[in-house]
């Protein structure tokens, strides 16, 4: 068999493979500076181990190494699959593997040395830039590329999904990224004040919306029809939610920058767009879950059909706490507490990291022409992950709405009731049970590197052949 | 500038009730129902699992 007649499955096997390092690394350094939140003594007074230089390094690794590794992975093998032909080009295919791996190795080392662009989840220093740049217009051609040499006439709505990801996400990086460079590893923004904090945050929450929703997406539209054996519940309404959420997405950024510098009429556009957002949102999450209807039975017996559920559950409660905390009134008790970091958890840990786990479960089998070596563990997997979210946002909402209302509680005389360092005191026990939560959550995501590891050590890598193109109707 | 931001949005807002019309008239169903079977038209990986599994076990 040549080539040009079996799917690319060496990039998919790559990505699929990082996945699961990065996801242990990324996670691991999470637990760590949660560590360090419940006992600051654990940074050793090292610059490099630092909460300040760790954090950045954390987000890094779990949304771009792991998440971004997952994204490659699944888009190359589902592109593939549901255009019946090989990737368009091997070479820059690989390209975009050793690409990504560099960045990631970069952000390794610059991050803890201090070395930042200051800005959230776009830390990296201008070259690191340059290099995510090329290495996305690389990615776009061979994802774009495959679509246009298909042989399946529709393009499935799944590619719809990953396409508006890699157009939206080059075009956000490259806007945001605009600096003037002073030295290697120090440049300033090109925008300045409001403007900056704005350009910011319409790139910050486009992140979500489209680097941590789009592409995951897309996943939900592949995978858990696969998974259940039947097609998606509503293919209109499903192209419906893809407009729907490519619209009105772009304009939430401005619910970070409620009672800024930012005019007033911005952040009430802001709010207004992420409570219209939950539409979009609910119907995408309703599309995935109602797929399952007739086959509800399914979800006793296979573990990995249930990740992928519970996974688009915690998206539809993500999705509803986030319009509802864009509200101004209730952004100004919990805008700056824990209660920001609990409900980006329950989208992070809850939506994004278990269908990209239930994922590897899928193709692990499929890559490596293997039965998964243990649905047992599989299910021990679930359960120490999900109890372990659980901990993790709880304890945050308690934490960040006593930090809130400690905040803004005052005295007749008008003084404030509390410190700072009182407030700080009442969130340790919470600290201690957000520790234990993440911590839970990497050891499931242990078990089942372990299972993955004995699914396919040993194994003949699959090469899978491309079916003939169908016959005219 | 600020009008045609408006219209922008105004028409922005017309193509999308555009969409939504063309997803939900009659005329679609049928290609929208193939089209949701795609992902099954390439029913041959749960077989190439067995293959390769079998594979597996005689090397």
């Amino acid at each position: 068999m040549t080539d040009a007649q079996t799917y690319n499955y060496k990039v998919v096997r790559q990505f699929a493979i990082m996945t699961i390092i990065w996801g242990i690394v990324g996670m691991l350094v999470g637990v760590f500076i949660a560590a360090q939140l419940a006992w600051p003594a654990l940074n050793f007074d090292i610059p490099w181990l630092t909460f300040g230089r760790l954090r950045p390094l954390h987000t890094n690794a779990v949304i771009f190494a792991f998440g971004g590794s997952a994204l490659f992975a699944s888009s190359y093998y589902i592109v593939q699959r549901t255009c019946h032909v090989r990737l368009y080009s091997d070479g820059l295919a690989a390209f975009t593997f050793w690409g990504w791996q560099l960045v990631i190795v970069l952000a390794a080392i610059t991050l803890p040395l201090g070395i930042t662009a200051s800005k959230e989840y776009a830390e990296l220093e201008w070259p690191i830039d340059i290099l995510i740049t090329v290495v996305w217009v690389a990615y776009a051609v061979v994802f774009f590329g495959t679509i246009m040499h298909r042989r399946v006439k529709h393009i499935y709505v799944a590619n719809w999904f990953y396409a508006a990801y890699i157009i939206t996400i080059a075009v956000l990086h490259i806007v945001n990224s605009m600096a003037l460079p002073v030295t290697l590893t120090k440049s300033y923004s090109m925008y300045a004040g409001v403007q900056d904090a704005m350009v910011q945050w319409w790139y910050g929450h486009n992140a979500v919306g489209f680097f941590l929703t789009a592409g995951f997406l897309g996943m939900m539209y592949y995978f858990i029809p696969k998974q259940a054996g039947r097609p998606v519940y509503s293919y209109r309404l499903s192209i419906v939610h893809f407009w729907a959420l490519v619209f009105t997405y772009i304009w939430a950024g401005p619910h970070h920058l409620h009672y800024t510098a930012l005019p007033y009429w911005t952040q009430s556009l802001g709010m207004v767009m992420s409570i219209i957002l939950l539409a979009p949102s609910w119907g995408g999450m309703i599309n995935g879950i109602m797929t399952l209807s007739g086959a509800w039975h399914k979800l006793r017996t296979d573990p990995v059909l249930r990740m992928l559920i519970v996974s688009l559950s915690f998206y539809g409660m993500s999705t509803f706490e986030g319009p509802m905390m864009s509200i101004k009134t209730v952004n100004a008790l919990s805008h700056y507490t824990d209660w920001t970091i609990g409900h980006v958890h329950s989208g992070a840990l809850g939506w994004v990291a278990f269908i990209s786990l239930a994922c590897l479960y899928y193709l692990f089998p499929r890559l490596y022409g293997r039965e998964i070596y243990s649905n047992r563990l599989i299910e021990v997997h679930f359960w120490i992950s999900t109890i372990g979210i659980v901990l993790y946002i709880t304890s945050m909402w308690v934490s960040g709405i006593m930090q809130g209302l400690m905040w803004r509680a005052v005295n007749d005389d008008g003084t404030l009731t509390y410190s700072f360092v009182e407030t700080v005191q009442a969130m340790h026990p919470f600290y201690i049970i957000r520790f234990l939560g993440g911590l839970m959550f990497l050891a499931g995501t242990l078990v089942m590197a372990w299972n993955l590891w004995k699914t396919a050590a040993g194994s003949k890598p699959v090469t899978a052949p491309i079916p003939e193109p169908a016959m005219a109707h | 500038m600020s009008t045609i931001f408006s219209l922008w949005t105004v028409i922005v807002f017309i193509l999308f009730i555009g969409i939504v019309v063309w997803a939900w008239s009659g005329k679609r169903k049928q290609e929208f129902d193939e089209a949701a079977m795609i992902p099954f038209n390439d029913e041959d990986d749960e077989t190439e699992i067995n293959n390769q599994e079998a594979e597996n076990r005689n090397a």
